[in-house]
């Protein structure tokens, strides 16, 4: 049912540091490879090399200027599905295709029982559903639900295909249910933040806003190019040469 | 939001199949329903041929149309799913109520009752066609308290002004069809300006700046993740152009509200024969007026993922 669960026993989901994130796109082009042949394969891309190709992608990374008191600054910013605790993805859903798993709180996608009446795209104001143009259902980050808890994997690589693939570590993998985990920590330290947290949906992934600037970093210290007005010499000649 | 002809197609024809058949059982309820056969087959024919087509409708925008049946399953907690639930039940009421307008050519009594519970359950499937869209909080067009009227008001509007005409055709004026097709056209003009009128002034409950989690200043989008429109911005991205827009919203009014409600008055007042065909054309101005309409309900209608892409940013501009 698209009934939510009263609670998850754990809550897994990702830290994601704007201040470190450098926009590489490591992470949306290791999601997009992981996942073409994932639980959710296939990722289709129609007319991929030609004119308008269009393709299904669960991660995708924005560029903003912020304009804040302290001058201006470029932050990279990668979207994904955030895993809400109240996910109206879920609810919306009329056939059951989607639900949030009550053992760990990852939202998933039954693509034997998807419809594709796109009514969960519409309901996730974070854009982390996308149509399937060709299978016709929808597709979402699964949390790399076939990495995490992959025996066939080394320990150090049961981790999301984003978080192995981001060379900066911007990007941190947990349980953000657990106050004592390593995430749970460096968001209560870095202040981390909810997307969007007017509308509700209780994201679980994090953000962890650009660390202030320190103090006196704003100064530039090259100073402007004085203009070559030679008098005299070699220079002076061959500017009287080049200005008749 | 990308306006879906299919979609439009379906809430607008059902609407007014559904709203047709509420004011047939309240007619019978009420004792106003001539018990005539030729009467009953061609309105509620009428009503079933646009409530039949509008679900055929909805299922081509579905990418697997054959799973369709699943989408009855979980009523407890999606208005689509209690749409489609709805929508189906309403064939009960309106079955009964048929075999005993057509079969025994009787409107009273038990088939009053059955009537009753026709509207009942045409009236719940409006309502909830509504919620569907009342309930998404991303789009914030949507999310106000005047979507579920509005949907309840231009059903009854567009299903009164039906029968009207369907009446007049068949030498069975009724003036108090007519004035209430009249109300209805006044109601629903009323209620779509004041829907305009809160829609353009509506600030938005997100921003950039808390959809980014950067406090204070600006945020501006100055790369998108890809150079090619995507899924997110065909569906979800769709712009429509101011002046576009401000022409089609006297176009929607012109059609939808203003002819068919001259078109009625002047069927409340002049002879038989003209009132005909101004019973007519009030139908005919209305089928694309209230497809205007809709189309603007979609194309107007702003999703909260258009923000990641500066979009609004720049309509505001």
């Amino acid at each position: 049912m698209t009934d939510l669960p009263a609670a998850t026993d754990r809550k897994l989901g990702l830290v994601i540091d704007l201040d470190t994130c450098v926009g590489c796109q490591a992470c949306v082009t290791s999601c997009k490879e992981w996942n073409s042949g994932g639980s959710m394969a296939p990722l289709t891309d129609l007319n991929p090399y030609g004119a308008q190709a269009h393709g299904v992608w669960f991660n995708r990374v924005h560029a903003y200027e912020h304009g804040c008191t302290d001058g201006g600054r470029t932050v990279h910013f990668p979207r994904s599905c955030l895993h809400c605790a109240t996910p109206a993805c879920v609810t919306v859903c009329p056939t059951g295709a989607s639900y949030k798993r009550a053992a760990d709180g990852i939202v998933l996608i039954d693509d034997d029982k998807c419809i594709g009446c796109q009514l969960c795209s519409w309901a996730c104001p974070y854009g982390a559903r996308e149509l399937d143009p060709i299978e016709g259902v929808m597709k979402k980050c699964t949390l790399c639900v076939d990495r995490i808890y992959n025996d066939n994997l080394e320990p150090e690589d049961r981790v999301p295909a984003c978080v192995a693939a981001c060379p900066t570590g911007a990007r941190h993998f947990g349980d953000l249910g657990d106050a004592s985990s390593p995430v749970s920590r460096l968001v209560r330290e870095r202040g981390g933040v909810d997307l969007m947290p007017e509308l509700g949906y209780g994201p679980v992934n994090k953000y962890l806003p650009p660390r202030p600037r320190a103090a006196g970093t704003l100064q530039a210290p090259a100073q402007a190019l004085a203009p070559a007005d030679p008098a005299g010499g070699f220079l002076g000649w061959v500017d009287r040469l080049l200005s008749d | 939001m990308h306006p879906t002809f299919s979609i439009i197609f379906f809430t607008a024809a059902a609407g007014a199949g559904y709203g047709l058949l509420a004011v047939l059982g309240i007619l019978a309820a009420v004792g106003q329903l001539p018990p005539d056969r030729i009467l009953g087959l061609a309105s509620l024919g009428i009503a079933l041929a646009l409530i039949a087509g509008g679900l055929v409708s909805s299922t081509f925008h579905l990418g697997r149309p054959e799973r369709a049946w699943r989408a009855l399953s979980q009523w407890r907690s999606s208005w689509l799913s209690r749409e489609g639930i709805a929508s189906l039940f309403t064939f009960v009421p309106t079955g009964l109520f048929a075999i005993g307008w057509l079969v025994c050519a009787r409107t009273d009594g038990i088939v009053a009752l059955a009537g009753v519970a026709m509207t009942a359950a045409a009236v719940i499937t409006v309502a909830a066609t509504g919620m569907i869209y009342a309930s998404l909080k991303p789009i914030a067009q949507w999310n106000t308290r005047f979507t579920v009227p509005a949907y309840l008001i231009f059903a009854l509007m567009t299903g009164t002004v039906l029968l009207d005409a369907v009446l007049a055709l068949l030498d069975r004026p009724d003036r108090a069809v007519t004035m209430a097709a009249l109300i209805a056209i006044g109601l629903g003009w009323i209620w779509k300006r004041a829907t305009w009128r809160h829609n353009d002034g509506i600030a938005p409950a997100v921003t950039l700046n808390s959809a980014t989690g950067l406090k204070g200043g600006e945020v501006r989008s100055i790369e998108w993740p890809h150079t090619e429109e995507n899924y997110l911005l065909k569906e979800m991205g769709y712009r429509i152009a101011r002046k576009h827009a401000a022409r089609l919203r006297v176009l929607a009014q012109l059609f939808a509200f203003a002819l068919p409600l001259v078109a009625t008055a002047a069927a409340l007042l002049t002879a038989p024969t003209l009132a005909k065909a101004a019973s007519v054309i009030a139908v005919l101005a209305q089928a694309p007026g209230i497809l205007i309409e809709r189309w603007l309900f979609f194309a107007e209608a702003r999703h909260t993922v258009t923000l990641y892409y500066g979009l609004d940013a720049a309509a505001r501009r």
